[in-house]
């Protein structure tokens, strides 16, 4: 038995050998979207274009516009002369956020009553309004903070030191700086190798049917569990190769740092790859032609990919869907990737993910194995 | 070109679209599972996140903070825990996107009108959910403390000021009024799922006759190749058409996405991309004779410039120059820019003429090249 298989194996990779395409599948799309992935996705929010209208030129109103300018996050591109043309600058979409400051904004202040200040904010990309929107309150408050000490400095000298606040102590863990780069490129190695894994699984038997070598390797004394290990075994070299390729140009091109143990990742990474062949295995007993295997392929990418969590919060789906996303493999992996780059855990942690990679990738490979045997008939 | 060749050629590719029911459905199934998944499951704006509190003072103050928490939408203090550890646990374990920490002294400080500091760890790993969380932890933070002070310096006998503090943001978002994430993604869609169908339909035409050796039968008739391409892409065009008027239909009645531009922009922008891309995908399949290689290029060529570099969910402005540089090449940029002001802002020709001018010469290129790129020799 072992020896058939060997014979399958030496067969499969001097197919991968010779076949160009197979070559630029493996190679370029991933490294192409790792480096693409890595720069383009981001939903951190810095130099928001932003106008600001001051009707007031008061002392207390330049101070607030100087804060603006000031911070990294806005960029004041346009200072308009009235009101029409704020308005025309957020309709035009030349400006995200438009400030408005109006003529009684610093008489309000002295007075000790509430100073309003308007804020316009283009809410096309919900995301980017958000973060926004939440920095414009950042300098807002602290600026109201800094004047009412001010105030009270000039009021009653003596109180200056004394007076109770409570402040926030940010503790960032994992990615003090909230860079993207962190979140994104862990994710990319799962996203990737299941891409190639299931495509790579699901043609290399099709393509056997679609031009008729299959049945010459059926009336071969091979058994189908070892035609079956023959396909999977290369399948499953090429997604440890394309996990070490993926991840080793992220965390030494985009430098995320690598906290946990490789022992941990490359269990979670074989028991991940145990679903992603059988759900290759699973589409080619449905499939007769390459074509069809492509199409198919998509209809169960699109969702585990969305559904994983790599960018879109699982906790803020509706409760149909967060329960869809248990059958996900990569939602697991990516929970595993992310803890041994970003967050340095262990077993101790992530076993609830490695027993459910497992009894997903098992009940997968069993449904298929028997599908695929009943497909030979 | 003789029109009656032409029609031969496209009731050809009809016949053979319609007896192939998968491809068929693939094509109006997509639309349809794309607007599904990411109309429901993409949301950004986040709410109820779970929060576990280590309270080591446990007195009213300290309890009154954990009860803004409770009482904010967008936090649940699911649970109390007694040591770092626990919470250090928890957070490595996902149990919690924050953890709140209290300290000993907390009354004491805020007694002797000091500030007192109280702990916010997030898990920074989701970065655009950690940031979110911090702004909201802070609201909060600054909202208890503004009434702590005011109720001491009203027990002082001080003037306490305006309720609301001395300055007030009044924040109004246009567009997009209530911050709806599927309003944001929604319309982006249109433009993925007609890459996406019209990527996979048509890198395949030519091919598909090289492969199946019926190449060799449509040389010897006397059609064109202009005739040919547009034969071959009238059928698909028709699907994508049709595919673009599913997605208009689910995004307004099915989530109610707002629609405020006009019908007549939207069909004639969307055929022109829909002319890019058929195009690309014709020349694709033209110059590639293998059917999986051609699709994967098409793929590679327009489903990733479209889902990632056209400010679909990422922000082009946010890239690092030289990215920003090549989406200003790449024709999705404009559609999608396109397709988010037609919905939202009900933009016209007026506010949308450059984009729509990029786009049109895109087409009228593409369309030029791919005339040219089959040729009727066997080599």
């Amino acid at each position: 038995m072992l020896e058939r298989i060997f014979h399958m194996l030496v067969k499969e990779f001097l197919e991968i050998r010779r076949d160009k395409w197979e070559r630029f599948r493996l190679l370029v799309p991933p490294l192409i979207q790792i480096i693409l992935f890595g720069y383009a996705a981001t939903f951190e929010v810095y130099r928001v274009s932003t106008a600001v209208l001051d009707l007031d030129h008061s002392q207390e109103s330049r101070e607030l516009v100087s804060r603006f300018v000031g911070n990294r996050r806005f960029d004041l591109v346009r200072i308009p002369s009235d009101r029409e043309e704020l308005r025309r600058l957020v309709d035009r979409s030349r400006v995200t956020v438009a400030i408005r400051i109006d003529p009684q904004f610093g008489q309000l202040l002295r007075k000790g009553r509430t100073a309003p200040v308007q804020v316009i904010v283009d809410g096309t990309n919900s995301n980017t309004a958000l973060i926004a929107l939440d920095y414009v309150g950042q300098i807002a408050s602290r600026f109201a903070e800094d004047y009412r000490r001010d105030y009270m400095n000039r009021i009653l000298p003596a109180y200056q030191v004394l007076m109770p606040s409570a402040v926030m102590e940010e503790r960032p863990w994992y990615n003090p700086d909230f860079n993207s780069q962190w979140f994104f490129v862990p994710g990319l190695v799962g996203s990737l190798t299941l891409m190639t894994i299931v495509n790579l699984t699901s043609f290399a038997i099709v393509r056997e049917r679609e031009i008729g070598t299959l049945e010459q390797i059926m009336v071969t004394p091979i058994r189908p569990i070892e035609f079956i290990l023959g396909k999977t075994v290369p399948a499953f070299l090429i997604g440890l190769l394309e996990v070490a390729m993926v991840a080793i140009t992220g965390s030494v091109w985009f430098r995320v740092p690598f906290r946990g143990s490789l022992l941990v990742m490359l269990l979670g990474t074989c028991l991940f790859l145990l679903s992603t062949l059988a759900v290759g295995l699973l589409i080619s007993t449905m499939c007769r032609t390459q074509q069809q295997a492509f199409a198919s392929g998509f209809f169960f990418l699109t969702p585990a990919f969305i559904l994983s969590g790599f960018a879109f919060p699982i906790a803020s789906m509706p409760t149909v869907m967060r329960w869809i996303t248990y059958l996900d493999p990569l939602r697991y992996y990516l929970v595993v990737l992310r803890g041994v780059f970003l967050k340095g855990t262990g077993l101790a942690v992530l076993w609830p993910q490695m027993v459910a990679m497992a009894v997903l990738g098992t009940v997968l490979l069993a449904i298929s194995i028997m599908r695929f045997e009943k497909s030979l008939d | 070109m003789k029109l009656g060749r032409l029609l031969a050629m496209s009731r050809k590719e009809f016949i053979q679209v319609w007896r192939d029911p998968r491809s068929l459905l693939i094509a109006l199934l997509m639309p349809v599972m794309q607007m599904v998944l990411l109309g429901y499951g993409v949301s950004f704006d986040i709410k109820n996140l779970t929060v576990y509190a280590y309270d080591q003072e446990g007195s009213q103050n300290s309890q009154a903070l954990l009860k803004r928490f409770q009482a904010s939408p967008y936090f649940r203090v699911v649970k109390t825990v007694n040591s770092y550890r626990d919470l250090t646990w928890a957070i490595d374990a996902d149990r919690c996107e924050l953890g709140i920490v209290i300290p000993f002294d907390f009354s004491k400080r805020l007694r002797d009108a000091r500030s007192a500091p109280v702990q916010v760890i997030v898990d920074g790993t989701d970065d655009n959910t950690a940031n979110l969380a911090k702004g909201y932890a802070r609201a909060v933070i600054a909202r208890f403390s503004g009434d702590v002070q005011r109720d001491w310096l009203m027990n002082q006998g001080l003037p306490v000021g305006a309720d609301s503090g001395p300055v007030a943001v009044e924040p109004r978002t246009w567009f997009n009024e209530e911050l709806e994430s599927r309003n944001f993604i929604i319309p982006g869609t249109v433009a993925l799922v007609m890459a996406l169908v019209g990527a996979l339909l048509t890198s395949l035409t030519i091919a598909r006759e090289w492969e199946r050796g019926t190449m060799e039968q449509l040389i010897s008739t006397p059609i064109t190749p202009a005739e040919v391409m547009l034969g071959k892409l009238v059928p698909y065009f028709t699907i994508g058409m049709t595919d673009a008027a599913l997605c208009l239909v689910m995004s307004v009645w099915w989530f109610e996405v707002p629609f405020r531009g006009t019908l007549v922009s939207f069909f004639v922008t969307s055929a022109l991309f829909l002319v890019v891309i058929l195009g690309i995908g014709f020349m694709i399949s033209a110059a590639i004779r293998n059917q999986l290689g051609a699709s994967m290029i098409a793929l590679l060529v327009t489903l990733l410039p479209t889902s990632l570099l056209s400010g679909y969910a990422f922000p082009i402005d946010q890239m690092p120059k030289a990215i920003r540089v090549v989406t200003y090449l790449l024709y999705s940029r404009y559609y999608v820019t396109i397709l988010k002001a037609i919905f939202l802002k009900g933009a016209g020709v007026a506010e949308l003429g450059g984009p729509m001018a990029a786009l049109a010469v895109y087409a009228v290129v593409i369309g030029a090249f791919a005339t040219r790129a089959f040729r009727k020799t066997l080599d």
